[in-house]
């Protein structure tokens, strides 16, 4: 299929100010936790202070002494799950492997899983209450390391997981929840044919989204046994359905109102605490609130797959690549549910080469399980690639942007995971990359610069909207897809350019669940895609209604009305471009006969039909990938083995980039948090699976001081399939940061370290024993 | 459940009295570390009694002999202070390193002590510029250094019914200044994985004739490292002097592996603190003299 791809834009690729800015600055915005309703409860969470345990019982009774102590749950309130896949999640998990996670049943799988609960007429009651439940555990041994989870003889996570992928399948459970290979050609003969082959392991350690605003939700129930939730999520459809499969109340009997959201990156694609608020509300006829803490949240919330990957990778001295193998080893914490097929599928999905091989395999710990974040599975194993790309292309004597160059993938190639590219933009960013003044500047001692290409695969799926115009020919413009990253704006801009109208009079909402059609959640990289294309398909019939009523005013045909920079033109008499060129000149004047305004069709409406609305849905299959390119240049401290970031670009493919600062926004947003994945963030457990650093002084994310301002390079290659060009941007950003900070530190420090993260004492140990090498040598 | 009592006195009779006898109440300055340690179930006060009211605890005293700080002045009134930063620029800058311009507004030095975490910015500061600490209990007035005022993490040398009044500072000597340098993985709103602190007076020579290290983050208290100032003094703070004065402080150093770093990490970079801040001190003297 092709489509007309529009290149003259009005208000696409403008930078009007956000709708959601001011309020967001000024503090009047309203997050998840500011909803307050009269006669509110408090919920509090009872957590397991064990990694792998029985519960044998739970004693509620000293709790409900206490006065204001109002209602208790534990799993006994939740239905038996069964073995359905629940849809709607970012990542698609059996129920069976949700329910526990919002209460554990039975047993305990990892430190902090929620056991019980209970609701008080305060905060500091219900905390005090939720300490005097007793909960009496038979801990059982529990395995934290991929490596011994793998031991014949390891505690099993699971005793009816069978690894996945086989064949034939195992007949004992293990924890090895999933392996499986993809491969095209002859791998081996690919290296055969090789110059040089670079074979080495990197790992990347367990994270965390890091959003800055816990999970919140306020439930009610009423007298109807109808449910209302407000919560902070990516997702008030998902979490609808979410809250009905765990809870069992009928989904038709739930209302989710989203709020604002204070960061998300994909950990708030599934549910925590409003399963629970809600059978708290229930069982207590008030409504009940629930708060995590950021404790809360670090200790149980969705943390990021750690992956071990092995890289083998070949080219001829020409720089041509002609195998890559990658083996990859994903701990996915208590459930299976880490993104170990991305991960698997588009390790190298930058390069052509006719030998391929990957595999991918997912271990299940006494960890709280992994979960989505930006991308997911995509930045830990390009991260070993683009690593290995560059030793690659350091030891055959080329340029790293040349080899890339020499190897990229463009219209026509068919990547491992088989769906042929369309038009991309890989090679212009990297061309983009070469001619930044940054890849030009100057290294001194102990600096260096790292360069990474990456892909990611973007979604398009369901999504509605709904557009009213309002008596003054205003608009609303309502989708069901909470915005993180400006999609407001954008939706704003996507119906004022299909309208001919000025953005101003474009207000974008964001709606509950009962006032507009569904949207699968804001994430995927597909807000902007796939609910803005529901959004201009909505606008294109307003457009067309409005052409009928002006027809209808005029008492013309239909054919004779053309819509024109944001109004209804008759052309009788004269053609269509004699008219646009009075227009153009002003000459046409206000004539009535000739032009109606939307305002003037506004106010006509209940004479013309009624008050002009449209709605439209789509299940969009026009998503695109995105390539980008990063540079980075650090210097090393040889004495303490700290890193400062001196220079940082980001070069992105984004389509059309709807509102550039946005799209900007994501580019620098994904670098800070590559970079803080590279060079700090990770999850320290003890030995005993407690976490060590649940709070954000020792998780230690990038603070501003800490970086550079990140230049960011837009490359615009229309998506083919979009009538604007529109690709997603949301997701590759954080992409190639780790490869190019870690290629940079290792240059910079002469190091071979790869083991992220990169922090200061284990950079120095690297250092001190690269030149206890040298000395050696 | 137990309720929170406050009391906010008005002079140090009244605070003396809401304290007398209470084992189970805790001061109030800024509140930076106290607070903190409340919400997150680490204390767990019946009495909360705020200090910021009384006059002695909130006064800056500059004069011939030197600084007498109140031990509740807000870290934001030290650093803006016009002339505190140029006799002790090092004490400043340790100060001014706690927290963020927020925690700037309610941090004191007196607070920073008194909480007795090994990583804490001013202390190492504070005994490199020999200060003293002036405490106020049930039976009146005594002096300790700050190098013997904290016991061990989170723990001091007052009594329950004890109040750390001021800390001075002495007047430094001509051709003097200190410098405080930390080491932490990011640029700010860190903890110090390693900190030194360096006073020094040079002759018009350059001759080093007296010095004052202490380090920090890398024992359970701050530590004065004699060891290292005396390589420091004598010399003209070349090479092998400072190499010495490293050594000696990796070498005093006691420090823990944890989640912030590794023993053998923290004996090596303190001691390239002590000699990246001798170096700086230096240069300050040379700069004004
Ligand atoms: C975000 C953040 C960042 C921080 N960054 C740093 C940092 O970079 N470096 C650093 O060293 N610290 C840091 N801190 C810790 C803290 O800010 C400092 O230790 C600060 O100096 C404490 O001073 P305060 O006045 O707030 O003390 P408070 O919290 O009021 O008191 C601390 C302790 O001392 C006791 N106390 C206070 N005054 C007296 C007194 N006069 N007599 C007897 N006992 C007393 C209190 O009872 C309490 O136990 C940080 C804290 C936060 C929240």
């Amino acid at each position: 299929m092709s489509i007309n791809i529009q290149t003259d834009f009005k208000t696409v690729g403008t930078r009007p100010i956000r709708p959601d800015g001011p309020d967001k600055v000024t503090g009047r915005a309203k997050y998840g936790a500011d909803l307050n309703l009269s006669g509110m409860l408090y919920g509090h969470i009872v957590r397991s202070p064990h990694a792998h345990a029985v519960i044998k019982s739970i004693d509620f009774s000293a709790a409900l002494a206490m006065p204001g102590v109002v209602a208790t749950m534990s799993a006994e309130d939740l239905p038996e799950p069964g073995d359905r896949i629940l849809p709607g999640a970012e990542i698609e998990m059996k129920l069976k492997d949700i329910s526990p996670i919002i209460m554990a049943r039975g047993k305990v799988l990892f430190h902090s899983q929620a056991v019980a609960a209970v609701a008080a007429t305060s905060e500091s009651l219900a905390a005090e209450a939720a300490k005097r439940v007793v909960v009496e555990y038979e801990v059982l041994p529990h395995v934290l390391d991929v490596h011994a989870a793998m031991a014949d003889d390891a505690p099993l996570v699971h005793d009816d997981v069978f690894t996945q992928g086989i064949d034939p399948a195992p007949t004992r459970p293990s924890n090895l929840s999933a392996d499986f290979e993809m491969a095209k050609g002859d791998i081996e003969a690919g290296f055969a044919e090789a110059d040089l082959v670079i074979e080495r392991t990197y790992n990347v350690p367990m994270c965390h989204q890091g959003y800055i605003e816990p999970h919140a939700c306020v439930a009610r129930s009423d007298e109807n046994g109808k449910i209302e939730i407000w919560c902070c999520t990516q997702g008030p459809f998902m979490v609808r359905n979410m809250t009905a499969e765990i809870t069992g109340i009928d989904l038709g009997k739930i209302k989710v109102t989203a709020s604002e959201i204070g960061g998300g990156f994909g950990g708030k694609t599934t549910v925590y605490v409003e399963p629970v608020a809600t059978i708290l509300a229930c069982k207590s006829g008030r409504p009940v609130k629930i708060v995590m803490s950021r404790d809360e949240v670090f200790r149980a919330s969705g943390p990021v797959s750690s992956a071990e990957t092995q890289v083998k990778i070949g080219a001829k001295k020409d720089g041509t690549l002609t195998a890559i193998k990658t083996d990859i080893l994903m701990d996915s914490g208590a459930f299976s549910s880490s993104p170990i097929l991305p991960a698997t599928m588009f390790a190298a999905a930058c390069y052509r080469c006719d030998n391929m091989h990957s595999r991918g395999r997912e271990v299940l710990t006494n960890k709280p399980k992994a979960w989505a974040y930006r991308a997911p599975g995509a930045p830990q194993s390009i991260m070993a690639v683009e690593c290995a790309v560059n030793e690659l292309a350091q030891g055959l004597g080329i340029d790293p942007i040349d080899f890339r160059l020499l190897n990229a993938v463009e219209e026509g190639d068919v990547p491992l995971f088989g769906v042929p590219f369309q038009s991309i933009g890989l090679k212009q960013s990297l061309e983009a990359a070469k001619n930044h003044p940054n890849y030009q500047a100057a290294l001194e001692q102990n600096q260096g610069r790292g360069v990474a290409a990456a892909f990611w695969i973007n979604a398009g799926l369901q999504s509605s909207a709904t557009i009213h115009v309002a008596e003054d020919g205003s608009l609303n413009v309502l989708t069901g897809n909470p915005d993180i990253g400006g999609s407001r704006a954008s939706m704003a801009m996507l119906a004022a350019e299909v309208l001919g109208i000025p953005v101003e009079t474009v207000r974008p909402s964001v709606v509950d669940t009962d006032s507009v059609g569904y949207c699968d959640t804001t994430g995927g990289s597909r807000t902007t895609l796939a609910t803005g294309s529901a959004v201009m398909k909505a606008a294109g019939m307003l457009r067309e209604e409005l052409k009928h009523r002006a027809a209808a005013i005029w008492n013309v045909d239909i054919k004779e009305v053309e819509w024109y920079d944001g109004m209804a033109v008759v052309h009788s008499g004269i053609g269509i471009d004699e008219l646009r060129d009075e227009l153009r000149a002003g000459t046409a004047g206000r004539n009535p006969e000739k032009v109606l305004t939307m305002a003037e069709l506004a106010a006509q409406a209940g004479a013309t039909g009624g008050p002009l609305t449209a709605s439209a849905s789509v299940h969009a299959h026009s998503a695109q990938p995105s390539f980008a390119v990063n540079i980075c240049d650090v210097q090393v401290d040889r004495d303490t083995g700290k890193v400062d970031i001196l220079r940082y670009t980001c070069v992105q493919d984004a389509g059309k980039a709807v509102h550039p600062a946005y799209v900007e926004g994501q580019m620098q947003g994904g670098a800070v948090q590559g970079i803080g994945w590279a060079l700090n963030e990770e999850y320290l457990f003890n030995d005993q699976g407690v976490l060590e650093n649940a709070g954000f002084l020792d998780y230690r994310i990038p603070v501003a001081s800490d970086l550079p301002m990140i230049d960011t390079v837009i490359v615009e290659v229309p998506n083919p399939l979009h009538p604007f060009g529109v690709r997603g941007v949301g997701e590759v950003p954080i992409c190639p940061p780790m490869p190019a900070v870690a290629t940079a530190v290792n240059r910079a420090a002469g190091t071979q370290l790869y083991d992220l993260p990169l922090s200061p004492p284990k950079l120095l140990a690297a250092i001190e024993g690269a030149g206890a090498d040298n000395e050696a040598a | 459940m137990p309720l929170l009592q406050y009391e906010a006195p008005t002079s140090l009779a009244q605070a003396r009295q809401a304290l007398a006898g209470r084992s189970d109440a805790k001061i109030l300055a800024g509140g930076t570390d106290l607070l903190v340690q409340m919400r997150l179930g680490l204390r767990d006060p019946a009495l909360v009694v705020d200090i910021k009211h009384v006059p002695e605890l909130m006064e800056i005293t500059l004069g011939e002999q030197g600084l007498r700080l109140g031990a509740a002045v807000p870290g934001a009134v030290v650093t803006d202070h016009p002339e505190i930063g140029q006799l002790y620029p090092g004490f400043v800058e340790a100060l001014g390193l706690i927290g963020s311009s927020q925690i700037q507004g309610r941090c004191s030095a007196g607070g920073n002590l008194c909480n007795a975490s090994p990583a804490a910015d001013c202390v190492p500061a504070l005994i490199a510029n020999r200060a003293t600490c002036n405490i106020m209990g049930p039976d009146g007035e005594r002096t300790v250094a700050v190098e013997a005022f904290n016991t061990g993490p989170a723990s001091n040398c007052l009594a329950a019914d004890e109040i750390l009044v001021s800390i001075d500072l002495p007047r430094p000597g001509p051709r003097s200044s200190d410098a405080y340098l930390r080491f932490i993985p990011r640029t700010e709103m860190d903890i110090a994985v390693a900190g030194a602190a360096v006073a020094l007076s040079l002759d018009e020579a350059g001759v080093c004739i007296d010095a004052r290290v202490a380090i920090g983050a890398v024992a359970p208290t701050a530590l004065l490292v004699p060891a290292a100032a005396d390589a420091l003094i004598g010399g003209t703070l070349d090479e092998d002097s400072l190499n010495r004065a490293s050594a000696a402080a990796s070498e005093a150093a006691a420090p823990i592996t944890d989640k912030r770093g590794t023993v053998e990490y923290r004996k090596k970079v303190v001691g390239v603190l002590v000699r990246r801040a001798a170096g700086v001190a230096k240069a300050r003297i040379e700069a004004t003299s």
